[in-house]
């Protein structure tokens, strides 16, 4: 296996979802690679640091005006069901 | 315990407001943020997120849970996103594959240039004040269409399969995209987060 051919494999490699026997030649050739080998860890890191980011604040005035919107919205053409209750 | 998403959305289905209140704000950061990253704007982002949970509202029924409240929210919250970068390209008869399409210069992978050990963990870095910013900007200086599979993969955590249906996107297409903004975003914050002593080059490729 080529550098490119590894790079060609992240993805499935990184998400564990390549087929074994690629696998395996994907990590004999990490064993001898350096570059590679540090190429597959930044991207796992590169990939957990999104994942942990934190989701913005939505600004308080438009949080409450969303809100009353959804419960006007919602009486309008769900009140229906709600009243059977 | 916290009710799960599933117990709220067959209670909002049967009626009850409050089950669906509890949905949206358990969600509405999130969807505002992915709004946010995709379009860069404030006014477009809260837009878009109240387009999307007026939307769950009406067709709250027609949630089945054949994927995850989350993703039904993503999706809707992608094609609202997706129908205002249209408009802003002023083009309003093409389909969303080509309002993210672009021209794709060759297929060709970026080269890692910039190898190196990163000298915090994410773990650490996670508890850093400049470190968002670092992310969005590095996101922000993707292309698009780049930005918009690597946001729905990998920071909503769809499937590869539910980022192209929300897209309109191909899976194999889907895919080369999401190949590519992870190595940008990896040249990126490798550069800002690597260990200039630990850099490798690539010039003497291994013969195996
Ligand atoms: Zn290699």
């Amino acid at each position: 296996m080529k550098c490119e051919e590894l790079l060609a494999m992240l993805n499935e490699y990184v998400d564990g979802t390549v087929d074994p026997a690629l696998c395996k030649e994907f990590e004999q050739h990490m064993a001898g690679c350096n570059p590679c080998q540090v190429v597959v860890d930044n991207v796992r890191k590169t990939i957990t640091l999104y994942k942990a980011g934190r989701p913005y604040e939505l600004p308080a005035p438009f949080r409450e005006r969303l809100h009353e919107t959804l419960r006007k919205r919602w009486r309008e053409t769900r009140g229906g069901a709600a009243n059977r209750q | 315990m916290e009710p799960s998403d599933s117990e709220l959305v067959r209670r909002a289905q049967a009626g009850e407001l409050d089950a669906f209140e509890v949905l949206a704000a358990r969600y509405e950061r999130r969807v505002y943020s992915l709004a946010l990253r995709i379009l860069r704007q404030e006014q477009d982002a809260e837009d878009v997120t109240q387009q999307t949970f007026l939307s769950a509202v009406e067709n709250l029924d027609g949630f089945r849970g054949q994927a995850s409240f989350a993703t039904w929210l993503f999706r809707i919250a992608t094609h609202a996103a997706l129908k205002v970068i249209r408009k802003r390209k002023g083009l309003k008869t093409v389909s969303l594959e080509a309002a993210t399409e672009g021209t794709d210069p060759g297929s060709s992978i970026p080269h890692p240039e910039f190898i190196a050990d990163w000298r915090q963990s994410p773990e650490q870095l996670v508890q850093s004040r400049e470190i968002q910013r670092l992310l969005d900007g590095a996101l922000a200086r993707l292309d698009e269409k780049h930005r918009l599979v690597f946001l729905l993969r990998d920071v909503e955590g769809l499937s590869v399969k539910e980022t192209a249906e929300a897209l309109g996107l191909t899976e194999a297409n889907t895919k080369v995209r999401l190949l590519r903004a992870r190595l940008q975003l990896r040249e990126q914050l490798t550069r800002a987060l690597g260990d200039p002593d630990t850099r490798l080059t690539r010039d003497h490729d291994h013969v195996h």
